[in-house]
């Protein structure tokens, strides 16, 4: 039996990540938790993240999840971000005025900005939302049976910056490009939504389930 | 290499069912919900907007389940709308799977409750939906107001005015639809969609009166929408998904094969 954590914060729904999860592999139970003694007996932790990061970032602190990704990270286990849940493992975002994230990653958190244009000078609605090519700019598992430049799903006002190049997994581009993905040893997170982005992101879910946590 | 316009299928539910008013083909059922949004997954549409038009309490139970069950066979985004009045009726659809919920009579009786929304769950699970009317006279200015009770009650609001101010208040996306298209399949109202995507600057979803592939091609370049929903077309498949997204991509527009 191969258990997940998916760590509970209180932000947000849950419940298609943890149904995508289910279906994509029968011996896997998906637990909804942010008991750090649960977190740690998990094979694999997943931190998903919806909506304003201070509140996110305050409720993770609150509740201990903090410590509990930081030990999940060391442990060497499989470890999955999503959306505010990669933006959280940065230093800082601008979102709500200027936020400390975690720290896990050397990175920053960047405003679209009102004025967003393409390279044709039409303007570009923020959020950043519907489907986008991804260019995945390294080999990873959980790349692995997903085209180059798949669309996924994004929904988002702010984007990662990766201080060290070396850890992007793959970049986008919304009238700036940014860091759309962070891979390092047995942590990977993305900024688009696997659990809505149809075959290509149930595909990624799927990997991350018989991923063994080396790149 | 750019966002692909989407294309969205709407399913309008009755107590758990879908129904489509194409009344002069008295067909009223179009299948449990959950199949057909499945249906519509499997064949590469982008999102599923699920409107609940059913009145009585006993329903919006029904309404809550189907919404349980579809988020766990569907993994494309899902927004519901349909009597969404308090900020527990957002928790109650967003904690049952949906990932955005659609507000409409309530945000012209009280704007502030979409800020409170926006505030409380985050402006990108907000859409606010306008129903607008043309109200100019022919050789006028195109001029559009809001109305509500299903297009009976004027308010006096200006659609264009009246969208600015939802994405001030923090709406995240705008879903308009035109009271003199809908159901007639003549295509969008291209003036209107226009003057909202140009003047906002959050994704607008052209809605109303779509009859064939043109006016989903139209709605994107004339009408600038993001993202255009059609109900009809597909559920009685005149139309597939994939026919209109190869149709569209053959006219430039960037979609997601």
């Amino acid at each position: 039996m191969n258990r997940i954590a998916v760590i509970d914060y209180g932000m947000g729904n849950l419940h298609s990540v943890a149904k995508a999860l289910e279906l994509v592999s029968e011996d896997t139970e998906v637990v909804l938790t942010a008991d750090p003694q649960v977190v740690r007996d998990a094979d694999r932790v997943l931190l998903p993240g919806v909506g304003a990061i201070r509140d996110c970032i305050a409720e993770m602190r609150r509740l201990g999840v903090d410590a509990e990704v930081k030990e999940a990270i060391q442990s060497g286990k499989p470890f999955l971000g999503i959306c505010v849940g990669y933006q959280a493992l940065t230093d800082f975002s601008e979102e709500n005025g200027g936020v400390d994230c975690l720290g896990e990653f050397g990175g920053r958190v960047n405003f679209f900005g009102k004025r967003l244009k393409d390279a044709q000078g039409e303007k570009l609605k923020v959020p950043h939302m519907g489907w986008n090519q991804v260019n995945q700019t390294l080999d990873h598992p959980l790349w692995q049976g997903i085209e180059q430049d798949t669309r996924f799903y994004f929904v988002h006002s702010y984007h990662v910056h990766l201080a060290d190049k070396a850890l992007v997994a793959g970049t986008c581009e919304y009238g700036v490009p940014f860091d759309v993905g962070l891979a390092k040893d047995n942590v990977f997170a993305v900024q688009f939504h696997p659990e809505k982005s149809s075959k290509a992101g149930l595909k990624l879910l799927q990997n991350f389930v018989n991923w063994n946590g080396q790149q | 290499m750019a966002l692909a316009k989407r294309i969205i299928p709407c399913l309008d539910v009755e107590n758990g069912r879908v129904v489509k008013g194409v009344k002069f083909l008295d067909i009223r059922d179009a299948g449990d919900p959950v199949e057909v949004a499945r249906r519509y997954d499997e064949q590469g549409a982008d999102e599923i907007t699920f409107l609940d038009i059913t009145a009585s309490h006993e329903g919006r139970d029904t309404m809550v389940h189907t919404v349980e069950r579809m988020a766990s066979q569907v993994f494309i985004p899902l927004t519901v709308g349909g009597g969404v009045r308090t900020c527990d009726d957002i928790r109650t659809l967003l904690n049952a799977g949906a990932d955005k919920v659609s507000i409409n009579t309530a945000a012209v009786f009280n704007p502030e409750f979409v800020k409170e929304a926006a505030e409380r769950f985050g402006s990108q699970c907000i859409v606010v939906a306008i129903d607008a009317k043309k109200v100019s006279a022919q050789g006028e200015e195109g001029r559009w107001e809001i109305f509500t009770h299903g297009g009976r009650k004027p308010t006096g609001l200006d659609a264009i005015e009246w969208a600015q101010k939802m994405e001030e208040l923090g709406a995240g996306e705008i879903l308009l639809t035109s009271m003199d298209q809908d159901g007639v399949k003549n295509g969008y109202d291209l003036g209107i969609t226009r003057g909202v995507s140009e003047t906002v600057n959050i994704p607008v979803i052209a809605s109303g009166g779509v009859g064939n592939l043109d006016h989903l091609v139209d709605g994107c370049i004339e009408g600038k929408a993001d993202a255009v929903l059609a109900a009809s077309i597909f559920h009685f498949n005149e139309y597939s998904v994939p026919e209109a997204k190869a149709y569209m991509r053959e006219r430039g527009i960037e979609v997601r094969l």
